[in-house]
């Protein structure tokens, strides 16, 4: 069952094209992972799904509905939630209150916010971060912080923007657990990450990009034995 | 249990006060009100929402010019008036956001400074506003139906319950979805919007909220002095000083505003008092020292300042208590191994 | 309005736009190499004025003679300012930042106030007074020779940036910190320099306007908005782009002036400047 569909999406910024008439689906629950070498547009790809760029060309569908060129207040609204390299946490504010804030989408009342917060702070094994600064914490607990802000928005897909990167083998695997969890809540997820040996596991698609341009889509087994991926990433 | 004892003593001390002072005394209280108020205006927006407005003086006059004219050309009643120019204000504040709110940083705060003094340059030109004259509020009408006494000690009640309700509200917005918003737009603006908030409407919201009470307490200034012209509603002097009250005590804290305002009018006063008539400038050397010095060390101002010695304060008690317990169980370990 | 007071009203606004670019260039260096927003800029200028003035009242030393002199006092001052307290904001919050200048633009003019009384001053007969008529033209020579004095200290600074090392070391910092410190070019010492050259800049455009404009405390004012909107409409970083912005806000400021009157001219500049920051922020050249 289809929930995103990226329609031959092109982007352009004055001369440089960053991405080159790309397609691909996300099914519903399922996780796909976005991987390519450096330069292939897979961040640029991240930023046109969740409205923070506008695809020169074609068309991204969630649900049917078309929210390419769609500022990303509206595409979070619409169910599409993003995390960022740089967690980007509110340093202003606990724990808690970032998750609210993300919580506060859903309703204005800021009493259940705070239930649901505190909930999905649990989820990531935050809870005992609840009121503390946000600053405070370190950097893999901050990017856990801001997948559970992602999360309370209650998101229909999740798009994750290299949350494995920089973290110890052990870090590695606490962040496929919180991925699968979130997956088997029913919440599709789209990841771009160069730590291959923490997505591949748990993919159920891999599609490829290079220099602007998707060069394979498939199951993880077959497009790391796909040629064209082996040469994008060791290069000719 | 100590917050409602403080609180308490600070209501008695606030109904107390008047009869503890002169007149000149008073007075001077009565504009550390005013200037508070002022500060906890732009603080909704500077402070909170992390839009700093250095034009803030274009709404205090607004809302001094609209309750004057409609009270000196319609007859309106003041009390309709301050209201009237508040809205007044907030409804400009519509243009003053479209124009201003599309600029990032410095550029929005040279923005805002050039409105504001277009504003200024405006009603300097304005026949009907009284020019560079100014207006006169008539005294014909006095009592509090017409907000109009010859006597200080009203004024003090009127700043006071003004800086009440400002600082009510605040206290409003900060504790609803309002003031997430308006702080995740101050930290993160790119993620404030992954998380679905709009982020041009509520800074707009912060704007209009902001614009209304600073025009309320123009108002308010308007009848207390009687007199108003484009200097002293209009100035970037007052823009600056709404800002600097706010950044001295702490941008972001409901009280900041009131700290900041108790200190800069004390220097200015102490600095009067010294060196006599305009002070040859001394004051300003040693607020500006302040400022830079708050800029410098403290960003998060007196406020911040004295929490961080109460944190410090607390985490070497915490220090020493996990110590004491740490020795004492090692003590008792000892006791149990022999 | 004829053609005669049309030129005359175009000259003036060049020579005084000349010395807005002046102001501006030093402004624009200081946020080009290191992104900060100097608030107190017109205070170089007003201490500018003031050295010149005071050598003159009491030394009888023509502005024109002693303008290397403050020159390098004002840049000596840039870099000490620099020093004691501008580098350590440097990677505090913008709030602070701006409120660290604004302090200073502060407490500048009230040392300046505490010092030298709010008097209005003036410095007359200086070797540059009187008029000139050129091409038929009525033109003040204290403007004539600031415009020229402006036109070139701009060369200098041109010349300085594109042909000198060490002005290839400021541009390279300006354009990439980072690489430039790779390359060896030492952050902080460029700082320094922009700092020390901006306010130079600040400090002549100061000296060349003495010698007809009124000295006072807060004479730094009436120019740092102005200077604002030309590093602006110029592109911010700009030195070229600020030349040019200069020479049409000057232009622009006196032709409103005559057109709607002269209370009107600065409401023009900061239509203007409202114009510019909405539909074309980086400028003339500005990087964005």
């Amino acid at each position: 069952m289809k929930l995103l569909e990226v329609k031959q999406v092109s982007k352009r910024f004055g001369g440089l094209t960053a991405n080159q008439d790309v397609s691909f689906t996300v099914d519903k629950g399922h996780i796909v992972g976005l991987i390519g070498p450096n330069g292939a547009g897979k961040t640029t790809m991240f930023n046109c799904v969740a409205g923070y760029f506008a695809p020169t060309e074609g068309s991204i569908l969630l649900n049917g509905r078309n929210i390419a060129g769609l500022p990303p207040e509206t595409c979070a609204r619409a169910g599409v939630a993003r995390t960022f390299q740089v967690a980007r946490t509110f340093t202003s504010m606990t724990a808690c209150e970032n998750v609210m804030t993300a919580a506060l989408l859903l309703q204005h009342n800021v009493g259940k916010a705070r239930a649901s917060a505190m909930q999905w702070l649990a989820f990531v094994n935050l809870q005992k971060f609840a009121d503390k600064p946000a600053a405070s914490m370190t950097i893999s607990e901050q990017r856990r912080l801001a997948v559970a802000r992602a999360m309370a928005i209650d998101p229909a897909i999740l798009l994750m923007d290299e949350v494995m990167a920089g973290l110890n083998p052990s870090e590695v695997r606490e962040a496929v657990d919180v991925v699968l969890k979130i997956r088997d809540r029913g919440t599709a997820c789209l990841i771009v990450e160069h730590v291959l040996e923490g997505i591949m596991p748990i993919a159920d698609k891999i599609v490829v990009l290079d220099r602007g341009v998707k060069i394979a889509e498939g199951t993880p087994q077959q497009v790391s034995n796909d040629p064209k991926v082996i040469t994008a990433y060791l290069g000719d | 249990m100590k917050n409602t004892i403080f609180a308490i003593a600070a209501a008695a001390l606030v109904l107390a006060l008047p009869s503890m002072l002169d007149a000149s005394h008073l007075n001077t209280v009565i504009l550390v009100l005013m200037a508070a108020q002022l500060g906890v205006a732009w603080n909704m927006l500077g402070g909170y929402a992390g839009q700093v407005s250095l034009g803030h003086a274009a709404f205090v006059g607004l809302g001094a010019y609209t309750s004057t004219l409609l009270l000196i050309k319609f007859g309106v009643n003041p009390w309709i008036g301050i209201v009237a120019g508040g809205c007044m204000s907030a409804a400009l504040s519509l243009a003053f956001g479209w124009s201003c709110f599309r600029l990032k940083g410095h550029y929005f705060s040279m923005a805002t400074i050039a409105v504001a003094e277009l504003v200024q340059i405006f009603f300097t030109e304005w026949e009907y506003g009284g020019t560079a004259v100014g207006l006169y509020v008539p005294m014909d009408h006095q009592g509090w139906l017409w907000m109009n006494f010859a006597t200080k000690l009203p004024y003090y009640w009127l700043a006071l319950g003004l800086l009440a309700l400002t600082m009510l509200a605040n206290l409003w917005i900060e504790r609803s979805f309002l003031g997430y918003y308006f702080r995740a737009i101050k930290d993160e603006p790119d993620a404030a919007r992954s998380v679905g908030v709009n982020i041009a409407r509520y800074k707009q919201i912060a704007l209009s909220v902001s614009a209304f009470f600073s025009a309320m307490g123009g108002s308010l200034y308007a009848q207390k002095e009687l007199y108003i012209d484009p200097n002293s509603v209009l100035s970037t002097a007052l823009s600056i000083k709404m800002a600097l009250v706010s950044i001295l005590g702490g941008v972001g804290t409901l009280f900041g505003p009131l700290v900041g305002s108790v200190v800069l009018t004390s220097i200015e006063e102490f600095t009067r008092a010294m060196f006599g008539g305009t002070g040859r400038g001394t004051d300003v050397i040693i607020y500006a020292s302040m400022i830079i010095a708050i800029a410098v060390f403290y960003p998060t101002g007196l406020l911040g300042w004295v929490r961080s010695f109460k944190e410090r304060g607390t985490a070497r008690a915490d220090a020493a208590r996990q110590l004491a317990e740490h020795a004492a169980s090692q003590q008792a370990k000892s006791g149990e191994a022999s | 309005m004829t053609t005669e007071i049309f030129l005359q009203t175009l000259a003036s606004g060049v020579l005084i736009g000349l010395i807005y670019a002046l102001i501006a260039i030093g402004l624009t260096m200081i946020f080009g190499v290191m992104e900060i927003v100097n608030f107190a800029h017109g205070e170089f200028l007003m201490l500018g004025m003031y050295s010149s003035f005071w050598l003159f009242a009491l030394y009888a030393l023509d502005p024109m003679v002693t303008l290397p002199a403050t020159v390098i006092m004002l840049f000596a001052v840039g870099v000490l300012l620099y020093r004691l307290i501008i580098v350590r904001i440097m990677h505090a919050p913008m709030l602070s930042q701006i409120f660290t200048t604004f302090g200073l633009m502060y407490l500048l003019r009230g040392l300046a106030q505490f010092f030298w009384k709010p008097d209005f001053r003036s410095i007359e007969n200086s070797a540059v007074s009187g008029s000139v008529k050129i091409l038929g033209i009525q033109l003040g020579t204290p403007q004539l020779v600031a415009g020229v004095g402006a036109i070139v200290v701009t060369g200098l600074i041109y010349f300085f940036l594109n042909k000198t090392r060490m002005g290839a070391a400021l541009e390279a910092t300006a354009s990439d910190k980072e690489a430039a410190r790779l390359m060896g070019i030492d952050s902080h010492k460029m700082f320094s320099l922009a700092w020390g050259i901006g306010a130079a800049c600040a400090g002549a455009a100061g000296v060349l306007l003495s010698t007809f404009f009124p000295i006072f405390p807060d004479v730094g004012a009436n120019f740092i908005l102005l200077a604002f909107v030309v590093v602006n409409l110029g592109g911010f970083g700009s030195v070229t782009g600020a030349f040019w912005a200069g020479i049409i806000v000057g232009v622009m400021e006196v032709m409103g002036g005559l057109l709607l009157g002269p209370q009107y001219k600065t409401a023009v500049v900061l239509v203007m400047f409202l114009g510019v920051l909405m539909f074309r922020p980086q400028g003339l050249m500005g990087k964005a």
